[in-house]
C-alpha cells in the first residue's frame, strides 16, 4: 500500500479491535448507553464523533508547538466546542428530528473522554497526518461498537432497523409477530446497552486472552 | 448389570473427553460419587451442596402442588364466580382444577429446568469442569414466581439471560452476585411488562376473556383477575374485602404469581428450612420485622391524617401493616429468595441488616412503585448488591473492636506505641 505505511495502517486498524476505545479502554461509555436504542442515532453519533475527532486531532496537532502546556486543556476544549457546535447546527438544520433524538448528547461529545484522550495522548505529540489517521481510527472503533449495540437494541427492542420494520408489524400481527413473538422492552432501556457492551467485551477477550488484564 | 454399573461404565468411557462433565453430572445426580480423596484428613458430611439444594426443593413441593390446584381454582372461579360455602375438597382439590394446573404450571417447570440445565451443561463442557448443582433450586423457583399464562418462549429467553448474565459470567454457582431466579423475574418484568403486570395476567385465560368481552362474543360481564395489591393500588379496598377474606389470603386462594399465594404453606416450608438449618432464621425474622416497621410507618402516616383518601397511595398505605406479609410475594421472597446463601449476607450481624432492609424496602417499593404494586424482587436484588458491602463493614467493625481489646491487653502495652503501630499496620 503506497498511501499508508504499515505503521499508519495500524493507527486505523488497532482501535478497531485490540485497542478499541470502548471495549478495551472503556471510554465513551456514557453516549454508548444513551443513544444506541436506534441504529440511525448510533450511526449519526458515530459520524459526528468521527468529524469532531478527525478535524480536532489535526487542529490540535498543527497547534501542538504553540500551545502553552499550562493552558492546553482550555485550548483543547475550545477546539472541541467549536467543532461540536458546528455538528449540532448542521444536524438541527438538516436532520431536525434526529437532532431531537440525540438531544443533549451531541453537545456532550465535548465531554466524551475519547476525544480529550486522543488529543492528550496522540495529537499533542504527532504530526497532522498521523493525528488525522489516529482520530479516524479511534472514532471508527467507537462507531463500530455503537452500531453493533444499536443493531441488537433496535432489532430486538423495536423490531426495526433504521426505522424499517424487519420482523413484521407488531400491531396487525404480521411476520414474526404472528407466532406470538413480542418486542423486548428491556432492550429499549439503557441497562441493556451496558449488558450488550459487556457481552462484546466478554466475547472479544475470550477470543484473544492477551487482552485480559492481570489483577 | 444394574443402572449404576452401566452409568459408571459410560462415565469411564468418556473420561478425559469433552463431554465428560455431562456424563459425570448424570451419574452423580442419581448416585453418590464413588471417588474419595486420597490425602489429608477430612470430615465426612452428608450435607453436601446437592443435599442442601434438595432440601430446599422438598420445602417447595407443597407450594408447587398447591399452585397447580390454585391455577385451576382461580380460572374456574373467574368464569363461574367464587363458590359459596367454600370447601377445600369440593371446590379446590378437584380434577378440573388439577388439569388446568398440569397444562399451565408443569410446562413452565419443564421449560425452566430444560433450558436452564442445557445452559449449565453447555457452559460446563466449554469450561471443562463439572456441571454445578446451582440450577436445581433456581429451576423450581422460576415457574413459581411468574404469572400463570407467561408464554413459554419468553420464559426460555429469560432463563438463558438469567443463567448466563446473572450467574455464568461471574464464574458460575457460588460466585454470582444476584439471585438468578430473581434476575430472570426482573428480566421478564422489564422486557415484557404487559405479560407481567396488570389485572389480566394472574388468572389463566383472563386476557382471552377480556378480549372476548370487548368483542361482545361472550355473555360474561366482566373479568376478574386483579390481585389484592392491585385492588389496593386503585383504592378499591371495599371491593377487595368483599371478594377475599383474611383466611383466603393466608391460605392462598387468591390470584397472584403461580406459587406465591399460600402464605400458610410458605410458612411451613420456612419452618422446615429453619429446622433443617438450611436457611437462615436471622434473615427471615429480620425481614419480617423490616416489613412490619415500614408497614407501621405507613399506617402511622394515615392515622396522622397526613394523606387523604383521595391520594393514590391511600389504599396501600392504610392496609394493615401485618397483612402485607400474607399478600403478594413478600412471604415467598423472604423464605426462599432472601435466604439464598450465595447472594445474601454471610455474617450474622450482616444478616440482620440485610434482612431488615429487604422487608423494609419491599413494602416501600410496593406502595410507591408507579408501574405495579409489588417490589419484593427489586428489594431483594438491591440488597443482593449491597450484601458484600454490609459484610465488609461488619468484618471491619469486628477487627477494630478486637484490636482495641488487644491494645488494652498485656500483649500490646500502651506505652510501646511503635510496637502497637506496626501490629496495627500488619493486621488492618
Amino acid at each position: 500500500m503506497a498511501l499508508l505505511s504499515k505503521k499508519d495502517t495500524n493507527l486505523i486498524l488497532d482501535p478497531l479491535a485490540d485497542n478499541n476505545p470502548i471495549t478495551i479502554q472503556v471510554l465513551g461509555i456514557c453516549s454508548a448507553l444513551a443513544i444506541t436504542a436506534e441504529l440511525k442515532a448510533s450511526l449519526v453519533m458515530a459520524i459526528s464523533v468521527m468529524f469532531v475527532l478527525g478535524v480536532g486531532n489535526v487542529v490540535i496537532s498543527l497547534m501542538r508547538n504553540i500551545i502553552p502546556s499550562k493552558i492546553r486543556i482550555i485550548v483543547q476544549l475550545i477546539v472541541v466546542a467549536t467543532l461540536v457546535i458546528m455538528v449540532d447546527q448542521v444536524l438541527a438544520a438538516f436532520a431536525y428530528k434526529l437532532s431531537k433524538t440525540l438531544a443533549v448528547f451531541v453537545g456532550l461529545i465535548i465531554t466524551n473522554c475519547i476525544i480529550m484522550g486522543r488529543f492528550e495522548a496522540f495529537a499533542l505529540a504527532n504530526g497532522p497526518w498521523r493525528s488525522f489517521l489516529d482520530g479516524i481510527g479511534n472514532s471508527l472503533g467507537y462507531g463500530i461498537i455503537l452500531i453493533m449495540v444499536g443493531f441488537f437494541r433496535e432489532l430486538f427492542g423495536s423490531g426495526t432497523l433504521f426505522g424499517i420494520p424487519v420482523l413484521g408489524d407488531p400491531i396487525t400481527k404480521t411476520g414474526l409477530y404472528a407466532t406470538g413473538y413480542e418486542n423486548n422492552g428491556f432492550m429499549i432501556i439503557p441497562p441493556a446497552a451496558l449488558i450488550i457492551v459487556g457481552i462484546i467485551i466478554w466475547v472479544q477477550r475470550s477470543k484473544n486472552p492477551a487482552l485480559i488484564e492481570e489483577n | 448389570m444394574g443402572l449404576k454399573e452401566k452409568l459408571h461404565e459410560v462415565k469411564q468411557s468418556y473420561k478425559g473427553k469433552k463431554m465428560a462433565p455431562a456424563f459425570n453430572a448424570l451419574h452423580t445426580f442419581l448416585y453418590a460419587p464413588d471417588e474419595t480423596t486420597h490425602s489429608g484428613s477430612h470430615i465426612r458430611g452428608a450435607d453436601d451442596l446437592k443435599r442442601t439444594m434438595n432440601t430446599v426443593i422438598m420445602a417447595l413441593v407443597p407450594v408447587l402442588l398447591f399452585s397447580i390446584f390454585n391455577a385451576g381454582y382461580q380460572h374456574y372461579s373467574a368464569i363461574n364466580g367464587f363458590p359459596e360455602n367454600f370447601s377445600v375438597m369440593d371446590h379446590f382439590l378437584t380434577w378440573d382444577n388439577a388439569w388446568i394446573g398440569i397444562i399451565k404450571v408443569l410446562p413452565l417447570l419443564a421449560v425452566s429446568y430444560g433450558v436452564g440445565l442445557l445452559v449449565e451443561f453447555i457452559f460446563a463442557i466449554i469450561k471443562g469442569h463439572e456441571v454445578e448443582e446451582g440450577y436445581l433450586v433456581t429451576g423450581i423457583l422460576v415457574p413459581l414466581i411468574v404469572p400463570v399464562d407467561t408464554p413459554l418462549w419468553m420464559l426460555a429467553v429469560a432463563v438463558v439471560f438469567g443463567v448466563v448474565i446473572g450467574k455464568e459470567v461471574f464464574g458460575g454457582t457460588g460466585m454470582n452476585i444476584l439471585n438468578p431466579a430473581l434476575t430472570i423475574r426482573a428480566f421478564l418484568f422489564f422486557a415484557y411488562p404487559t405479560w407481567m403486570s396488570g389485572d389480566k395476567v394472574w388468572v389463566h385465560e383472563a386476557r382471552e376473556r377480556s378480549e372476548a368481552i370487548l368483542a361482545g362474543a361472550t355473555d360474561v360481564d366482566a373479568i376478574s383477575g386483579e390481585t389484592i395489591l392491585g385492588f389496593l393500588a386503585q383504592n378499591k379496598e371495599a371491593a377487595m374485602q368483599a371478594k377475599y377474606s383474611l383466611s383466603d389470603m393466608f391460605f392462598g386462594f387468591i390470584p397472584g404469581s403461580v406459587g406465591e399465594t399460600s402464605t400458610f404453606l410458605i410458612l411451613l416450608g420456612g419452618l422446615f428450612l429453619i429446622f433443617t438449618k438450611i436457611a437462615s432464621w436471622r434473615i427471615m425474622l429480620s425481614a419480617v420485622i423490616g416489613s412490619l416497621v415500614m408497614g407501621l410507618i405507613f399506617n402511622g402516616v394515615v392515622d396522622q391524617g397526613w394523606i387523604t383518601e383521595t391520594s393514590k397511595f391511600y389504599g396501600l398505605m392504610s392496609f394493615d401493616f401485618w397483612q402485607h406479609l400474607i399478600v403478594g410475594g413478600l412471604a415467598f421472597g423472604i423464605v426462599y429468595m432472601a435466604t439464598d446463601p450465595v447472594t445474601g449476607a454471610q455474617t450474622n450481624k450482616g444478616k440482620w441488616i440485610y434482612g431488615f432492609f429487604i422487608g423494609f424496602l419491599s413494602v416501600m417499593i410496593r406502595v410507591f412503585n408507579p408501574a405495579y404494586p409489588e417490589g419484593v424482587f427489586l428489594a431483594i436484588l438491591l440488597m443482593n448488591v449491597f450484601a458484600p458491602t454490609i459484610d465488609h463493614y461488619v468484618v471491619r467493625g469486628n477487627v477494630k473492636r478486637r484490636l482495641k481489646r488487644l491494645e488494652n491487653a498485656v500483649i500490646l502495652p500502651k506505652d510501646s506505641d511503635e510496637k502497637a503501630a506496626t501490629f496495627k499496620a500488619e493486621t488492618v
